[in-house]
C-alpha cells in the first residue's frame, strides 16, 4: 500500500509555540484514521497544516502524489455566515467548484449529482431552505454533501460529530465508510472513543508529540491515554527554545 | 401631477443631468452596498468615505475644483486605506473592522488638517456635500463609466464574492481567488464612493450605497432579488429626492438620502421578510 501523507519531523505552531512537535508518521493511501488526543494536543493544528493554512515551524509534509486540489477539508467550527442568503442546494453545489470554477455554470448533467449528494445525507426536500433555517445536525449533513461533491482523494474532518445527535452521527459515519470503501484516505479528529473503536481501523494519538500510531486496538489503551495526558500537562510549563537537534 | 413630476426635468438641463448622475450612482453603488451589508461591513462604506477625504482635498488644493485631480486623489487615498487595512486583516490578528478604523481615522485626520490649513469652509462643504445640480459632461461620463465598470466587475466576480462573504475558508481551500476577490471588492467600494462624492459628497454617497441595500433586505431573501430591489429603491429615491429639492429648494444630496431613509423606514415596517408588521401579525405555522 502506498503512502498518502508523510509527516517529516513536522513542527506546527503559533507564535513560536509548537502545537505539534516533531511529528514523524506515515498515513497509508486509502486508510481511515482517527486522530485522537486531549484538548490542546494539536489535532486541529495538524489538519490546518495539512491544508496549508499554517506553515510549518520546522520539518515538512510530503504528499504521495496528492496535490492541493485532491484535499477536502471540513473545519471544526465552520465559519460560515449562516445569515447569508444561500439555499441548501447553493451551499452543496459549491462542492463542484473545482469542476465548474468561479465563472462556469452548473451543467445539466451535474444537477443530478447535486441531488444525489443531498439525498445521500438525507436532506432531500430541504433543497430550497435557506441555510440559516437549518438545525446544527442538518447543517453538518449539508456540509457532508458538499464534501461528497468535492470528490477528493484525501478528506480531512475536524471534530465532525461534535454536538450532533446519534442518528445524524450514524448517517454521517455511513458516508465516511463509503469514502473508505472507495479507496479515499480519510483523517478525522474525534473525541468519542466508542465511535473510533467501532468505525476507525487506524488511530493516531497526539499529545503535541506522537504518542502512538497504528491499529486502533493497539493505540487506544489506558496506558497510552495516561501518557498523552501527562505529556500535554508537561508541555504547559514556561517556554524554552527547543534544544533537541534533528536526528 | 405632470407639472410636478415631469416638468422640472423637461424644462431644465441641470435636472436631467442630476437625474442621470444619480441613476448611474444607484446602478453602480447599490449592488456593492448589498454585498457590504451581507458581509456585515455596512459601516465600512462610511469609513471609506472618510478615508477618501484627504486625497480629494489634496487634489483640490493642487488644481482647484478639478474633476480629474480630485478623483485621482480620492482614489489614491481610498485604495491606500483599503489595501493597508485589507493586508493587515489578512496577515495579522487584527480584525478587518479594527484595522480599517485605524487607517481611516489617520486618513481623515490628515484630510481635515489639509483642508483647514489651506482651504476655506466652502471647499470643505463641497467635498462633503457634493454638487449634484452642477454635474458637467465630464462628471457624467465619469459616473457612468464607474457604474458600468462596477456592474461588469460584480457580474464576473459574483460567485467568488458570494463565497468570500458566506464561507471564506472554503473559498480559500478550493481556489486562490480569495485575496483577489477581497481586494477587488474593496476597490469597487472606493471607486463608487469616489464617483458618488462628485454628485452627493463623500458622506451622502455612502447613503445611496447602504440605505437601499438595508431596505431591500426586508423585501426578498435571495441575493439577486435583493440587488434588483436595492437598485430600484435607489433610483426611485433619487427621482423623488431631486423633485423635492427642486420644489422646496432643499439641498439635493440630503434630500435624496432622506427619501432613501423613508424607503428604509417603510421597508422596516411593512417588508414581508422580517418586517415589523409581519412579525406582529401571527400567521399559522407549517406542519413540517
Amino acid at each position: 500500500m502506498s503512502t498518502a501523507i508523510t509527516f517529516q519531523d513536522l513542527t506546527l505552531g503559533y507564535d513560536r509555540h509548537p502545537a505539534v512537535h516533531r511529528l514523524e508518521a506515515q498515513i497509508a493511501e486509502g486508510s481511515l484514521t482517527a486522530v485522537v488526543g486531549p484538548n490542546g494536543a494539536g489535532k486541529s493544528t495538524l489538519l490546518k497544516g495539512l491544508v496549508g493554512a499554517l506553515a510549518p515551524l520546522g520539518g515538512g509534509i510530503a504528499f504521495g502524489g496528492l496535490s492541493g486540489d485532491d484535499i477536502a477539508y471540513l473545519p471544526q467550527q465552520v465559519e460560515i455566515d449562516r445569515s447569508f442568503p444561500l439555499s441548501v442546494v447553493d451551499l452543496v453545489a459549491m462542492g463542484l467548484w473545482r469542476e465548474i470554477g468561479p465563472f462556469g455554470r452548473l451543467r445539466r448533467d451535474q444537477r443530478p449529482r447535486v441531488d444525489a449528494a443531498i439525498a445521500a445525507v438525507g436532506l432531500t426536500g430541504l433543497e430550497r431552505r435557506p441555510i440559516g433555517s437549518l438545525s446544527g445536525g442538518q447543517m453538518q449533513r449539508a456540509l457532508f454533501a458538499r464534501l461528497l461533491l468535492q470528490d477528493a482523494r484525501l478528506v480531512l474532518l475536524d471534530e465532525p460529530f461534535t454536538a450532533i445527535d446519534a442518528k445524524t452521527v450514524a448517517d454521517l459515519i455511513d458516508v465516511v465508510r463509503r469514502w473508505h470503501g472507495e479507496g479515499r484516505t480519510v483523517l478525522a479528529v474525534l473525541h468519542d472513543e466508542d465511535t473510533v473503536r467501532a468505525h476507525f481501523p487506524e488511530t493516531l494519538m497526539l499529545a503535541r508529540q506522537l504518542v502512538a500510531h497504528g491499529p486502533t486496538a493497539n493505540v487506544l489503551t489506558a496506558e497510552n491515554q495516561f501518557r498523552a495526558r501527562q505529556m500535554c500537562e508537561a508541555c504547559d510549563g514556561p517556554p524554552h527554545t527547543c534544544g533537541r537537534s534533528a536526528a | 401631477m405632470w407639472d410636478y413630476v415631469v416638468q422640472p426635468f423637461a424644462d431644465f438641463g441641470f435636472m436631467r443631468r442630476a437625474l442621470l448622475g444619480c441613476i448611474a450612482i444607484s446602478v453602480g453603488a447599490t449592488p456593492v452596498g448589498v454585498f457590504l451589508m451581507l458581509r456585515r461591513m455596512s459601516l465600512t462604506g462610511d469609513a471609506m468615505a472618510h478615508a477618501i477625504l484627504p486625497g480629494a482635498a489634496v487634489g483640490y488644493l493642487i488644481s482647484g475644483l478639478s474633476l480629474g485631480a480630485m478623483t485621482i486623489g480620492g482614489l489614491i487615498a481610498g485604495m491606500a486605506v483599503a489595501l493597508a487595512s485589507g493586508f493587515v486583516a489578512r496577515v495579522t490578528a487584527l480584525r478587518e473592522d479594527a484595522s480599517l478604523a485605524a487607517f481611516y481615522l489617520i486618513s481623515l485626520a490628515l484630510g481635515v488638517l489639509i483642508v483647514s490649513t489651506r482651504g476655506s469652509n466652502v471647499d470643505l462643504m463641497h467635498v462633503l456635500f457634493g454638487t449634484v445640480l452642477a454635474l458637467d459632461d465630464a462628471a457624467l461620463i465619469l459616473l457612468c463609466t464607474i457604474a458600468s465598470l462596477s456592474v461588469l466587475t460584480l457580474a464576473v466576480l459574483f460567485r467568488p464574492l458570494v463565497l468570500e462573504c458566506a464561507d471564506p475558508h472554503f473559498l480559500r481551500s478550493v481556489s486562490g481567488l480569495s485575496a483577489v476577490t477581497h481586494f477587488t471588492f474593496l476597490a469597487l467600494v472606493v471607486l463608487n464612493l469616489v464617483g458618488g462624492f462628485h454628485a452627493l459628497g463623500t458622506l451622502m454617497a455612502v447613503g445611496i450605497m447602504i440605505l437601499p441595500a438595508a431596505a431591500a433586505r426586508f423585501w426578498t431573501a435571495g441575493i439577486g432579488g435583493m440587488i434588483a430591489a436595492a437598485v430600484l429603491i435607489a433610483v426611485l429615491s433619487s427621482f423623488c429626492g431631486l423633485l423635492l429639492s427642486y420644489h422646496y429648494s432643499l439641498p439635493s444630496g440630503p434630500a435624496i438620502i432622506l427619501v432613501a431613509g423613508v424607503a428604509y423606514g417603510l421597508s422596516l415596517i411593512f417588508g414581508p421578510v422580517g418586517g415589523l408588521v409581519g412579525r406582529a401579525v401571527p400567521r399559522p405555522h407549517f406542519e413540517t
